[in-house]
């Protein structure tokens, strides 16, 4: 019984493939800037500019003894698929149910709020394999991925994505107004971008904002992406991360799946 | 294609939002074929209902059952065979016109092809060809209204739901949808409509129910509704402004019945020429008199006190 409703459900999600085409090719200029030019001015004006000061008396012992470009690349990939996901689960999912409605023009035909979940879930998903793939490409350019691990850090990439997006997925479909999403991103992913450890080490924080820090998902993360690309994973270390962006996951999946049936199904 | 098989079937039927019951136990039957109109006032729990017959919307209590199904249980089957024109347009703006009805179309599980052909052919049923490549967000409200209509088409529904459907519509729109619709029920899709129109729910309705606060106060074809509620004719008189109440009391016996409007008196009666006769020949001038037949408005007035269009 479960398994004929599971398949039921990828039918149903699997209909949405154009819906969610046709959306993308409608609206991927938008986004396009934000998500490649800007990553590649601060690779060049920090990795590159602020680099050289960094860099003078020969590579840092608290950057784990690499090169500032080095240090910052990965963490520059992990917070623009950051910034993707929340790009994509916050105005548009608010949009889909009060300005346009789409998703209740959705769950009028079979589709259901899970359906209209999974699909838009899978879509996000896309975006964040093409955000993390072509900064990939622009790592690579810079010289400064690791193979073969570094391979690996663009389904990381997709996974640090999808961390941020279900929860704020949840957030969105419960918000009554947009003013929500300055907050979020005042108080949320603005210090959360310049405090992960992109940037610099944690272990410059004083101890409390540590602690703080290491229970966001975007610090394990960068942390992540960061072993990959310099070509050395610690295997406990990198699969306790892997461990604690996947209960993001499916926390923020559930809590999701629980708000949008509640807001579609009034 | 039984002519009497019921495709809604709803007993004592509720709906309550938190504190605030929109639905207050209704039944009502929808027969194949038929058309059937919800008529009443704003907030009256129209919109309630046709989103829990639509199943997307749990209701609260009693029975309900769509094309001989439970909703809560087999919603994506129900749905599947029903077209939806809600009250609020649910268009993507940032999608064309055509590309609406291409992407809608597969929710259904229809081919590609298959929903390209349907596209065209119901772009041209509701003369939107020539529009088919402009941005929704381009397209005026009645443009956006009839484009609704034709993705509520995209699956050849059995049962077509339309929710104040003409609301906003200039006239001649609102005659070329219900050509739209008339032509729809003569192939036999049955119509399920909304309305706060009389003569919407006069034009195109078999059969009807009066719904006010979350009950249904009356049910019948339009005629049958004007038979009972209402006399043959309807003698409307206006007089200056503050002397209602007591030109009222005078013309009282004139009619079977009288209802007080802020701007004019209605005075019910078999024949409206006699009373407005009788008012002159009492010596009253009224400013204007207009003598009409019943409509279902009249019924609606006499029904809840309140007049449909507020
Ligand atoms: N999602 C909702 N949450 C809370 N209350 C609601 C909701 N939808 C409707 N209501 C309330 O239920 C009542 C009936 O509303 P409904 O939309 O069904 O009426 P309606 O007959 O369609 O009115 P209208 O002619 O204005 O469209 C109203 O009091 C309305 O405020
Ligand atoms: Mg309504």
């Amino acid at each position: 019984m479960a398994g004929r409703v599971e398949s039921a459900t990828a039918g149903l999600v699997w209909r949405q493939l154009d819906h969610w085409r046709v959306r993308w090719r409608r609206t991927w200029r938008g986004s396009a800037v934000t998500t490649f030019v800007l990553p590649v001015l601060y690779l060049l004006a920090m990795g590159v500019g602020l680099g050289a000061y960094v860099d003078e008396g020969g590579p840092q012992a608290s950057l784990g003894g690499v090169n500032y470009l080095d240090f910052i690349a990965p963490g520059l990939l992990a917070t623009s698929v950051m910034q993707t996901a929340v790009g994509a689960s916050t105005w548009p999912v608010l949009g889909a149910i009060k300005w346009d409605k789409t998703y209740f023009a959705m769950i009028a035909s079979p589709l259901r709020p899970r359906d209209v979940l999974l699909g838009n879930l899978a879509f996000v998903a896309a975006r964040l394999l093409m955000t993390a793939a072509v900064f990939w490409l622009v790592l690579l350019l810079f010289g400064v991925v690791a193979l073969p691990w570094a391979l690996l850090a663009i389904p990381a990439g997709v996974l640090i994505g999808m961390a941020h997006a279900t929860p704020l997925f949840a957030l969105s479909a419960r918000l009554e107004r947009e003013t929500g999403f300055m907050l979020i991103y005042r108080i949320g992913v603005v210090p959360m971008f310049l405090f992960s450890g992109a940037f610099f080490p944690v272990s410059q924080l004083p101890d409390p904002l540590q602690w703080l820090t290491q229970l966001l998902p975007l610090f394990h993360g960068v942390e992540l992406v960061r072993a990959l690309t310099l070509g050395r994973p610690d295997l406990l270390v990198d699969v306790g991360h892997v461990a604690y962006l996947l209960l993001w996951c499916v926390v923020g999946l559930a809590l999701a799946d629980r708000s949008l049936a509640r807001r579609l199904g009034g | 294609m039984g002519g009497d098989e019921a495709l809604v079937e709803a007993r004592g039927l509720r709906k309550s939002y938190g504190a605030v019951e929109a639905v207050r136990g209704i039944d009502v039957t929808v027969r194949r074929g038929e058309a059937f109109g919800f008529l009443g006032p704003n907030g009256a729990g129209k919109s309630s209902t046709m989103r829990m017959i639509a199943a997307v919307s749990p209701p609260s209590g009693g029975t309900l059952r769509v094309l001989g199904m439970d909703p809560t249980d087999d919603g994506p089957a129900i749905r599947s065979r029903l077209g939806v024109c809600p009250q609020e347009d649910t268009l993507d703006s940032e999608l064309t016109v055509r590309e609406n009805l291409l992407v809608y179309g597969r929710f259904f599980g229809l081919s590609r092809p298959e929903v390209a052909r349907r596209a065209d052919e119901l772009l041209a049923f509701v003369q939107l060809s020539d529009r088919a490549g402009a941005r929704v967000e381009q397209l005026s409200g009645g443009l956006k209204r009839r484009l609704t209509v034709a993705r509520s088409l995209i699956n050849e529904p059995e049962m077509l739901m339309l929710d104040e459907p003409t609301t906003g519509l200039d006239p001649q729109a609102r005659h070329l949808l219900w050509d739209r619709l008339f032509r729809l029920k003569q192939q036999g899709t049955t119509l399920l409509l909304t309305t706060h129109y009389m003569d919407e729910a006069e034009q195109l309705c078999d059969r009807l129910v009066v719904i006010d606060e979350g009950v249904i106060v009356a049910e019948g074809s339009p005629a049958q509704l004007i038979r009972d509620h209402s006399s043959r004719e309807v003698c409307e008189l206006r007089f200056g402004a503050d002397d209602h109440q007591g030109v009222a009391e005078r013309i009282q016996h004139l009619g079977e019945r009288l209802e007080v409007l802020p701007d004019r008196l209605l005075v019910y009666a078999a024949d409206g020429e006699a009373v407005a006769q009788a008012v002159h020949e009492g010596g009253l001038t009224p400013r204007s008199t207009l003598v009409r037949r019943s409509t279902l408005e009249d019924v609606f007035l006499h029904l809840t006190g309140r007049s449909l269009a507020e």
